[in-house]
């Protein structure tokens, strides 16, 4: 009796802790992480096509969606078992702490070899959201983290054909605010809706109010902001707060707006029953395959001021690091080279509608594509600024424009409320 | 003998030991551990700061209470019009009625349902923009053109709807629960009820309630635990929290979990707090049942 207990707790343990195991193959093997569903064909593809030509295979792994895969790249960090190559989603802090983990290999001596000829492939901008200059306040030695494989803008669109039906010019979308929120009475009266957008998953909000933030105030002073030098209740802030409630007053946004998750702002927009869109250049592929037959254009948010000039979020769409503890690293750097090679990323770009990272494969790319890619020189990203605003501000700056469009709070109200959480945050980071 | 039977004992419920302090036990002090530093979840250094996470919650964090606010607000609407509905339809269904086991399938339905999948169904039902609008469609229809509203996006209606919604996917755990509870009565009860001159309505209050106490008290504290801990539907219905109006205290967890400058301590400081204050609610609800009986 005792025997066969002592055999089934041994079963037990056995099958609890022998769960593990380890492929052996006698191919060197690159492991990639990602979240893109949309490019997992075309990377499947391009790994197919590296290891015909060099006997390295690539085994890129999807977990999407985005959120699960910034869980589990969390938990791989935490356990040091991450793969060869991943992405990180997430914005500058998040990569900091990876580095700081020393997960990440300092890619600047393969950037800068023979003659920087890999880091000058890249779009400058491509390359900023994964660079640290000297004497950054993130502590991190300055150096190129992340290799860019794509660029995205994030700008709005409008729709050709309702722009005619408005009695519109298509072919002029709306540069000044006032003329923005002048179609918000044509579009009402037309039965439409507005301006659609991911809202209801909030990190766009704040991307459209840092563009205004940009506009009215410029760069300096937001940073300044950021810094802790210049309260959210100053009058420029108020004014970008303001904007949001002249939208909603004029009837520009779309119904439910607060509440509307990306996917659904895409499928209104690409079924003609929205005229104007916030979105990321990925959308191109999006709509692609919702509508083809779709006829929109690009177009930089309004300007609310001229004194400053408009500014968008852009730069690395996604980018993939390099596990430093790896014991392929080498192999997986010489893959990244290979994968943004112009030829490579001009197949991508074709496969996916996506901005290529490198900029000598921009030549062959769609009409709408090219204005995405237009966009790049107004260009700017947090990651890039070199300050972090604490999440818990950006999450009352967001819920609070959130508030301002549903009409339960004011812009002044708002305005206060982000700086006593700002002040708070400040007070606990001199504590610790 | 006696040594050998202790040590054969120990065998047989070291398995089920080992299993348990491996995925309960050990990872509830780790978290517990956890909360007591400030830590971004993936540097290998972490700042101890002892009892300051909890102190935030519970005396800082507005969001954490309104959060708590709203799924007490969810939960009292399961508590007493999803349990009541359970409890009507389980007692119907316990008579003799026709096609009795065809409403016991389609009332279970609602609960096996992934809850985003359920969020995504009612989303595209009551939404009037992106979805089939049904809810305004049948007010106008009945002549009720004022109760019309954007259900989703509207601060005053999007909580309740969102209870309401959930009650439809809950009820079905309460229907199977009471039904069981109500097949447990002995029928010889009810004939000597009968004989005695008792009507329906004296049966039902003398017999079945007091005999389905301690039935309604297991149904109270799963719905109570089930409901403060919704979060899916949520994100199927509406997307997130909508400006606080649809925070839960899941979601708190979740979102101090991720974004920038993530604080993956303070986020295990709050499923701590958050499990204890459930673990007080349903030991309450347990005192409080057995004083009643």
């Amino acid at each position: 009796m005792l025997f066969k207990s002592v055999l089934l707790g041994g079963c037990v343990l056995f099958s609890v802790l022998g769960c593990s195991s380890q492929k052996i193959d006698s191919k060197p093997t690159i492991n990639i992480w990602h979240w893109m569903t949309d490019r997992d064909p075309a990377f499947q593809e391009l790994a197919k096509k590296y290891e015909t030509l060099t006997g390295v295979k690539v085994n890129f792994e999807l977990y999407a969606p985005s959120d699960a895969y910034a869980q589990k790249i969390r938990a791989a960090a935490q356990g040091i078992n991450l793969p060869d190559v991943f992405g990180i989603l997430g914005q500058k802090q998040d990569f900091v702490s990876f580095i700081k983990a020393g997960h990440i290999l300092d890619l600047t001596p393969y950037m800068e070899a023979s003659n920087n000829s890999w880091k000058n492939s890249f779009f400058p901008k491509a390359l900023t959201v994964n660079e640290f200059g000297p004497q950054n306040s993130y502590g991190i030695n300055p150096g190129i983290f992340g290799v860019p494989i794509d660029i995205m803008t994030i700008q709005m669109v409008y729709n050709k054909k309702l722009f005619t039906q408005l009695g519109l010019n298509p072919n002029r979308p709306p540069k000044t605010l006032s003329e923005f929120l002048d179609t918000g009475a044509k579009i009402r009266s037309a039965g439409l809706e507005g301006l659609v957008s991911g809202w209801g998953e909030i990190w766009m909000i704040d991307c459209l109010a840092s563009n205004y933030a940009f506009n009215i105030m410029g760069k300096d002073k937001v940073l300044a902001t950021i810094k802790g030098e210049v309260p959210y209740t100053d009058p420029d802030w108020v004014r970008v707060f303001t904007i949001f409630k002249q939208m909603k007053d004029s009837g520009v946004l779309a119904r439910g707006l607060v509440t509307m998750i990306n996917k659904t702002a895409e499928q209104l927009f690409a079924n003609e029953k929205a005229v104007f869109a916030f979105n990321g250049s990925w959308c191109a592929n999006v709509y692609q395959g919702m509508n083809p037959g779709l006829e929109y254009g690009a177009m930089l948010p309004p300007q609310a001021s001229d004194k400053f000039p408009m500014a968008i979020w852009g730069g690395a769409g996604s980018s993939f690091v390099v596990n430093a503890r790896s014991q392929r690293r080498e192999e997986a750097v010489k893959f990244l080279i290979w994968l943004t090679d112009q030829d490579q990323q001009a197949y991508l770009s074709a496969a996916t509608n996506n901005l290529p990272a490198n900029k000598n494969s921009l030549s062959k790319i769609p009409a709408i594509l090219a204005q995405f890619a237009r966009g790049m020189d107004y260009a700017t990203h947090p990651n890039a600024w070199g300050v972090s605003e604490f999440s818990l501000v950006i999450e009352a700056l967001d819920y609070g424009i959130q508030s301002i469009i549903i009409g339960e709070k004011t812009p002044e109200q708002v305005a206060e409320e982000v700086q006593k959480i700002k002040e708070r945050e400040l007070a606990k980071k001199r504590k610790n | 003998m006696k040594i050998k039977d202790t040590l054969e004992n120990y065998v047989f419920v070291l398995p089920a030991a080992a299993i348990f302090s491996i995925f309960y036990i050990i990872p509830f002090i780790w978290v517990f551990k956890l909360g007591l530093f400030e830590w971004d979840g993936i540097s290998f250094t972490k700042v101890f700061v002892g009892l300051d996470n909890f102190k935030e919650i519970f005396l800082q964090d507005v969001n954490w209470w309104r959060a708590m606010w709203n799924a007490g607000y969810v939960t009292l609407i399961a508590l007493t019009f999803q349990n009541i509905l359970a409890f009507m339809l389980a007692w119907a269904c316990d008579r003799q009625i026709r096609m009795k086991n065809f409403y016991r399938v389609i009332f279970f339905i609602p609960p096996v349902l992934s809850e985003i999948v359920v969020g995504m169904i009612w989303r595209f039902i009551i939404n009037d923009i992106e979805g089939a609008n049904i809810i305004n469609r049948i007010l106008a229809a009945a002549g009720l053109p004022n109760l019309m509203r954007h259900w989703l996006s509207d601060p005053k209606t999007v909580l309740t709807t969102v209870a309401l919604v959930h009650c439809w996917k809950g009820f079905g755990w309460g229907f199977l629960i009471f039904l069981a509870g109500l097949q447990t009565i002995p029928r010889q009860l009810y004939e000597s009820a009968r004989v005695d001159g008792a009507n329906a309505w004296q049966s039902f209050k003398k017999i079945t309630v007091p005999l389905m106490i301690p039935v309604t008290v297991l149904v109270a504290i799963l719905t109570v635990l089930g409901s403060m801990q919704a979060f899916a539907l949520i994100l199927g219905l509406v997307g997130g929290e909508f400006a606080g109006h649809t925070s839960v205290p899941v979601l708190r967890i979740l979102a101090s979990m991720r974004g920038a400058s993530s604080r993956f301590g303070y986020a295990c400081a709050q499923g701590i707090s958050f499990g204890m204050i459930l673990v007080i609610i349903s030991f309450m609800q347990y005192r409080f049942s057995k004083k009643g009986q």
